[in-house]
C-alpha cells in the first residue's frame, strides 16, 4: 500500500450520507466534492449536521449509509488511507494539557511512525510557524486558548497532510486570534493543501471558501461560490450617496428610472434600490452623468451571507446557533 | 505567525501495536510525572489504611495465623484492595481522554485503536504497581514480614498484577460507559468500596453472619487475599467449614482471574468501540 496520498483531482468527495443516531436523524443524504487544493466552507447552525459529516469524512463515525472519499480513499472501505491523508482540528482543541507544546506533536509524530530528526524538524518547524517556539517547553494547560488552537491546528499538520478537515476552527477565539487563524489557513493554502472548515460564521466562509456547501437540518439546501449565493438571494442593491442634501429630490427621481422602488435616507445623504446586477450601474452612473449632481459614491451592494442564510432558511444564523441543540451526542 | 511553505511531506512508516501503545504509555506517565497527586490514590491513602486500621481496629480484631498479629495480617488486604483500584485508574484515565477529544484525536491517526487501551492499561498497571512497592515499605515498618519461600513470594506478587490486569477491563467497561469523570468516582466509590470491605480484606470471615460470610467468600478478591497471605506467611490456610474457593486460593485467584477477564474484556471493548465509534 501507498503511503503517501494519491494524486487525484478531487480531494473529498461526499457521496450520499447518512447518519441516524437511533431515530434522530443527523444527517440526511449529503453530497458535494471538493477540488483538490480549494477551501469549502461547510455552513450551517449549529445542529445542522456538520460535525456529524466531518466525523464521517474522517472516519471517526461511520455513516449509516453513503461514503466519502478523502484523497482517493474510501472511508468505509479504506480507513487507514483515509487517516494517512487528513487532518483534523476537532471543535474543541485536543490537545494534550499535561504535556508541553513539544511534546504533543513529538507523541503524534511518533505514531505516525516519523523517525526521530524528522519528528524534530517537523515540530520545530510547526513551533515557529505558529509562533509557539517561546512557550514550546510550557505545559499547555499555562496556554491561552488562541495558542491551543494553533498547537491544535499544528498537531494536525505534523505529518504535512494533503487533506485538512477543520470544524469550527476560530469558535471561541477573539478577533484578533480569528484574523490571525485566518491567516495561517491562507498559507496552507497556499502550499497546496485543501481545506475542508465548517462554520457558523458567515464572515468566515466569505473570507476563505473558493465554496460553500450550505447545510441545514442535516441536507444541503445551497451551493456555489460565495458570490453565487449572494447573487442567487437577488436581493443586490444599487447604492447611492450624494453629495449635497439639496439634491437628494433629484436623485430620488433619477433613480426611479431604474427601480420604482426607492428608499431614501436623508441623514446619511444616501438612497437605496433594488438592482438587478451590474447594467443597473451602468445605467445609474448614465442617469447621474451630467445631471450636476455631485455623488460621493455609487456602487452595487450584494447582500451578506448573514442575508443569504436568511434567505435559505428563513433564519437567521445566529438565532438558530443560540438555541440549537448540542450537536453531537458524544 | 509566518507564512512558511511546507515542501517536503513526511514519510509516514507504518508501525507496530506494541510502539503506538509505548508512545502512548509514555504520554500518561509523563501526566504522572506532571501531576504526582495523581498517585495519592496508591500512596497515602492505602499508608492512611494500614495506620488505620492496624491501629485504631487491630486491637479488636483477633487473627489467627499471623505471628506479628493483625498488622502483619491486614497488609495483604489492603494490597488486594489497592490492585482493585486499579480500575478505577483506568476507568479515570480513560473517561477523561475520551471527554477530552484525545481519543479523537487518536482515532484520527493510522494506528490501531486498541493502542489507545494497551497504553493505558500499562500506565495503569505501572500507577497501582508503585503502590505495591509503597505498601511493601509501610508494611515492613508496622510489622509485616514474608515468611515463606522466595519463589512463593514472588508468586503472590505476580497474582497482585494479575489481578490488577482483570480489574483493568473493569476500569475499561466502566470508563467507556460514563459520560464525565465524576460520574467514574461516583460510580467506583459506590461499587468498590463495598465489594472489597465485603471479603476477608479487613476482618475474617469466621465471625460474619452465615450469609454475609457465603457472600464474603466467594468474593473473588477474598481468594486473592487469602493466597497471598498463605504465600507470604501471613496466616493459616482456611478451616473445613470456610467455602470451596478459599480451600484452594493460589488455584481460584487464577479462575476468578481468567473468568473475570473472559466476561469483562468483550463486554469492555464492545463499550468502548460503541462508544468511540457514534
Amino acid at each position: 500500500m501507498t503511503s503517501t496520498a494519491r494524486s487525484v483531482e478531487t480531494a473529498i468527495e461526499a457521496v450520499d450520507l447518512v447518519k441516524h443516531f437511533g431515530d434522530t436523524v443527523a444527517v440526511d443524504g449529503v453530497s458535494f466534492s471538493v477540488p483538490t487544493g480549494s477551501v469549502l466552507g461547510l455552513l450551517g447552525p449549529n445542529g445542522a449536521g456538520k460535525t456529524t459529516t466531518v466525523r464521517m469524512m474522517t472516519t471517526l463515525t461511520r455513516p449509516t449509509s453513503g461514503t466519502a472519499r478523502v484523497a482517493g480513499f474510501d472511508v468505509t472501505k479504506d480507513p487507514d488511507g483515509v487517516r494517512r491523508s487528513m487532518g483534523l482540528t476537532g471543535q474543541t482543541a485536543t490537545v494534550d494539557e499535561l504535556l508541553t507544546g513539544t511534546e504533543n506533536l513529538q507523541l503524534v509524530g511518533r505514531l505516525y511512525g516519523l523517525d526521530r530528526a524528522t519528528v524534530k524538524r517537523v515540530s520545530d518547524d510547526l513551533l515557529e510557524r505558529f509562533s509557539l517556539t517561546d512557550a514550546a517547553r510550557r505545559v499547555v494547560k499555562t496556554y491561552s486558548g488562541g495558542m491551543r488552537r494553533r498547537l491544535d491546528l499544528a498537531v494536525s499538520l505534523v505529518a504535512t497532510p494533503p487533506v485538512l478537515f477543520l470544524d469550527e476552527p476560530t469558535t471561541g477565539l477573539d478577533p484578533r486570534s480569528r484574523v490571525e487563524l485566518w491567516e495561517v489557513l491562507r498559507s496552507l493554502v497556499n502550499d497546496g493543501t485543501t481545506l475542508l472548515l465548517t462554520t457558523q460564521y458567515l464572515e468566515e466562509a466569505d473570507q476563505l471558501a473558493d465554496n460553500i456547501v450550505v447545510i441545514d437540518r442535516g441536507t444541503v439546501i445551497a451551493e456555489g461560490t460565495p458570490l453565487q449565493l449572494k447573487d442567487a438571494s437577488g436581493r443586490a442593491a444599487l447604492v447611492v450617496t450624494v453629495s449635497s442634501a439639496e439634491d437628494l429630490g433629484r436623485a430620488e427621481g433619477l433613480l426611479r428610472g431604474i427601480s420604482a422602488e426607492v428608499h431614501v435616507d436623508a441623514a446619511a445623504r444616501r438612497l437605496t434600490t433594488p438592482a438587478e446586477g451590474l447594467g443597473d450601474v451602468t445605467k445609474a452612473v448614465a442617469a447621474f452623468d451630467g445631471s450636476g449632481i455631485d455623488l460621493d459614491d455609487l456602487g452595487l451592494q450584494r447582500p451578506s451571507l448573514d442575508d443569504v442564510f436568511l434567505h435559505l432558511t428563513g433564519r437567521r444564523a445566529e438565532d438558530v446557533a443560540d438555541t440549537a441543540e448540542e450537536e453531537v451526542p458524544a | 505567525m509566518s507564512p512558511g511553505s511546507i515542501v517536503e511531506r513526511p514519510q509516514i512508516q507504518r508501525t507496530s501495536l506494541w510502539q503506538q501503545s509505548w508512545a502512548i504509555t509514555r504520554r500518561n506517565l509523563i501526566h504522572i510525572r506532571r501531576m504526582p497527586e495523581m498517585l495519592l490514590d496508591v500512596t497515602l491513602q492505602p499508608v492512611m489504611f494500614v495506620l488505620l486500621f492496624a491501629y485504631v481496629f487491630g486491637g479488636a480484631i483477633a487473627v489467627q495465623g499471623a505471628p506479628d498479629g493483625y498488622r502483619e495480617w491486614l497488609l495483604g488486604g489492603i494490597m488486594a484492595q489497592t490492585m482493585a483500584f486499579a480500575s478505577f485508574i483506568v476507568a479515570v484515565g480513560l473517561t477523561a481522554d475520551i471527554e477530552k477529544g484525545i481519543v479523537d484525536r487518536m482515532r484520527s491517526l493510522p494506528i490501531h485503536l486498541s493502542a489507545v487501551l494497551v497504553g493505558r492499561s500499562l500506565s495503569s498497571l505501572v500507577h497501582s504497581s508503585l503502590g505495591i512497592v509503597v505498601m511493601s515499605f509501610t508494611g515492613l515498618v508496622v510489622g509485616w514480614r514474608i515468611r515463606g519461600s522466595f519463589l512463593d513470594a514472588v508468586l503472590a506478587y505476580g497474582l497482585l498484577v494479575l489481578w490488577a490486569f482483570a480489574m483493568i477491563w473493569l476500569g475499561i467497561l466502566v470508563g467507556s460507559s460514563m459520560r464525565s469523570v465524576e460520574a467514574v468516582n461516583g460510580v467506583m466509590f459506590t461499587v468498590m468500596f463495598p465489594i472489597t470491605f465485603l471479603s476477608n480484606a479487613f476482618a475474617p470471615t469466621e465471625r460474619m453472619p452465615t450469609y454475609l460470610r457465603v457472600v464474603a467468600e466467594w468474593n473473588p478478591i477474598s481468594s486473592l487475599v487469602q493466597a497471598i497471605r498463605e504465600l507470604w506467611g501471613n496466616t493459616v490456610p482456611v478451616g473445613p467449614d470456610a467455602a470451596l474457593p478459599l480451600q484452594h486460593p493460589v488455584l481460584s485467584t487464577f479462575i476468578w482471574t481468567v473468568a473475570l477477564t473472559v466476561v469483562l474484556a468483550p463486554l469492555a471493548l464492545n463499550a468502548f468501540r460503541r462508544r468511540t465509534r457514534e
